[in-house]
């Protein structure tokens, strides 16, 4: 077992992302994701990087646009406002089909919002963000040391699927300090012979382009896309389940809701009612089979977010409605308390379900 | 003298070569009709022509070889 | 007989879909040739912006990226960033792009510095969507969107980008060309040699603004239109170089 140091959140992404070999920042600073961009900064110069703070989010995620059109791994980080910025690159992100690495230490919102966590980007983070059909690889790390292993996976997946990665956490995660190993299994990066890296007159040149005039041909790449996407959701959904194979009750909840929930499934199943949690980790795609398993025997679901209710959308579709899924939440900077999560369970558990 | 090579299919019959070049040799064939539906640029005099090349850097589509 | 001129390797030998007369295809021609005589071909990248020019990615020969509308600056820093050594990077941007959408863009690479190569096509119109007022659109002058004429009271006074930059400590070179005769084009062969070149020696951004026709857009016949660019762009756009930091340097 390798030593654990005490980090950041934030502090974690970024060094997870240069030991998978990220040499290449673009950001802005926004609350509550600077430490990312100060981390790169005061490292990126001395292991021979490139750390660059742009002119705004809009520029930040072009930039990566450009290094990713050259094959190397790069990233970018921001917090909910800074990422609505940055969706149009997104967008441009998918139709190039490039590589990326972006993370949204989510805030509340909508507008300027505040400073607080929280998990009201679902819908932006698994929908896509931009316009136009496409789909990111979404991951919500629990835990420090899961931000840190899901950066490393998260470019792993995004040069294999030629997607971007999203690490979609919160304030909490980015904030909070914890033991974190960083003894990762760093695979071989993948060939990527399509860069525009210069023709060296070598071969015919190379173009990266979301644009396509021709209907059928943009009919056809977005069909091809999407099977690649169907091989994404068949290959790398990830989630945790907790107590689920007995459960009457299922609580979904990722990231710091997660852990709340936990809290008060233990809490619950101390007090005999039969309570488990999945939690989701690849938040697109959306771990439908284990929701699925579930309902053939628990009576109800309970989502709990930092939202007004997005991810439950996602447990009802994966669910078919088959049964009820009642929401337990906070929002605009606030946390749900293991006694609120205790008492939503309780009441689920006294049939109170609407 | 010097020789022109016309990429005639490629003309969009702009004019823009007749009026460069300096001894007006050139002017756009209004008995001929390219792929395009232009009139293409030709040559009037040949051996009059030096290679300037004035018609060839002026053409917005590169159409034109000079060769001396 | 030697050949005195043909189609740069640089260029690509299929027909552009410019309208006639559009100075865009003389423009990629000089930029073809500079890459030619320079060398670079096998290790430049180009950057097409969103405009007419959308599409310079199906014409140059070396390694071609599409740009967002006006980012174009921002994803040729990232190019140039991944590998500063053995990238040559050049941007090819319209005044909508360059100077409306992709102003903050343009004007921070510029403050950095940044050693990239960008070429700015100023025809003062937006050719692609089909003739509305640009950012450079003269006072007066119609478009689709200023039916009456621009009135600098009700939507401002067109930007002089060169002018505008040359006050920023940043950028190495700035020059304004135009494409209009044949004296002309030589000199704007030559500064945009001077942009690759600046970039080569590791001199920083160097920005050539072509003053150049539309005249489609314009309603005009081609020759007209290069009249009008003498006439009318170039009294208000004058020719000459706005910042040349080394030639500075070396008089002093």
């Amino acid at each position: 077992m390798a030593d654990k140091v005490l980090m950041k959140g934030n502090e974690a992404i970024a060094e997870a992302a240069i030991i998978a070999g990220c040499r290449h920042y673009f950001g802005y600073p926004i609350t509550p994701q600077t430490e990312v961009a100060a981390y790169m900064a005061k490292k990126m110069p001395k292991i021979g990087g490139c750390f660059l703070q742009a002119e705004s989010e809009i520029a930040a995620i072009n930039m990566v646009y450009g290094v990713s059109s050259t094959g190397k791994r790069v990233m970018t980080s921001s917090s909910s406002p800074g990422i609505s910025l940055k969706g149009e690159g997104l967008s441009y992100l998918a139709g190039s089909d490039l590589p990326a690495l972006v993370v949204n230490v989510q805030r509340g919102g909508p507008g300027l919002g505040g400073i607080q966590p929280s998990q009201s980007d679902y819908f932006q983070a698994t929908r896509g963000g931009g316009h136009g059909d496409y789909h990111m690889i979404v991951l919500a790390p629990a835990s420090v040391q899961e931000m840190a292993e899901l950066t490393v996976k998260g470019f792993d997946l995004a040069d294999k699927y030629r997607m971007t990665s999203m690490i979609l956490a919160d304030g909490t995660m980015g904030q909070m300090m914890e033991p974190v190993s960083l003894d990762f299994d760093i695979k071989p990066e993948t060939e990527k012979p399509w860069a525009t890296t210069g023709t060296k007159m070598e071969r015919e040149h190379n173009i990266v382009n979301s644009l396509s005039l021709v209907p059928e041909e943009l009919e056809m790449l977005n069909l091809k896309r999407y099977e690649r996407y169907k091989i994404v959701e068949e290959n790398e959904t990830m989630y945790e389940e907790y107590m689920v194979d007995d459960a009457d009750i299922v609580i979904a909840a990722f990231g710091i809701a997660a852990r709340v929930s936990k809290n008060a499934v233990n809490e619950a199943r101390k007090q005999g009612i039969k309570v488990g949690l999945i939690r989701p980790i690849t938040l697109w795609p959306f771990p439908k089979a284990p929701f699925e398993k579930a309902a053939e025997h628990a009576k109800a679901f309970i989502s709990v977010e930092l939202s007004m209710g997005q991810m439950i959308e996602d447990v009802k579709l994966a669910t078919n409605c088959k049964r009820p899924v009642t929401l337990c939440n906070r929002v605009g900077g606030m946390i749900p308390s293991p006694e609120q999560v205790l008492k939503a369970i309780i009441d689920v558990n006294n049939g109170g379900v609407k | 003298m010097a020789k022109l090579t016309f990429k005639t299919d490629n003309c969009k019959g702009c004019g823009l070569c007749v009026d460069a070049c300096p001894k007006k040799l050139l002017r756009l064939a209004k008995d001929k009709i390219n792929k395009k539906g232009h009139h293409p640029a030709e040559i009037t005099d040949e051996e009059q022509c030096v290679g300037c090349a004035s018609c060839a850097m002026m053409c917005p589509d590169c159409i034109i070889k000079v060769e001396r | 007989m030697a050949v005195v001129f043909d189609k740069p390797h640089a260029l690509i030998d299929v027909p552009l879909h410019y309208c006639p007369g559009c100075t865009h295809g003389i423009i990629h021609r000089l930029v073809a040739e500079v890459i030619d005589e320079l060398g670079i071909e096998g290790k430049t990248i180009g950057i097409a912006p969103v405009g007419c020019s959308v599409m310079a990615y199906n014409y140059f020969n070396c390694d071609m990226i599409e740009a967002a509308h006006g980012r174009a600056p921002a994803v040729a820093t990232g190019v140039k960033r991944a590998d500063p050594e053995n990238h040559i990077v050049f941007t090819y941007q319209g005044d909508g792009d360059l100077a409306s959408i992709g102003m903050a863009e343009t004007v921070h690479a510029a403050a950095r510095n940044e050693n990239i190569t960008v070429i700015f096509i100023n025809n003062a119109i937006y050719g692609m969507t089909g003739g509305q007022m640009a950012p450079t659109s003269l006072p007066g002058q119609v478009t689709q969107t200023s039916p009456y004429g621009r009135d600098p009271k009700h939507c401002g006074y067109p930007i002089k980008v060169c002018e505008m930059l040359s006050e920023l400590e940043g950028p190495e070179y700035l020059e304004r060309v135009t494409v209009n005769n044949v004296k002309n084009i030589r000199a704007a062969k030559k500064a945009i040699k001077k942009a690759f070149q600046n970039q080569i020696d590791g001199k920083g951004f160097s920005l050539v603004e072509v003053v150049s026709s539309c005249p489609t857009n314009w309603g005009m016949t081609p020759q007209a239109a290069l009249k009008w660019i003498d006439e009318k762009m170039l009294p208000y756009y004058p020719l000459g170089v706005y910042k040349d930091r080394s030639a500075e340097k070396e008089a002093e």
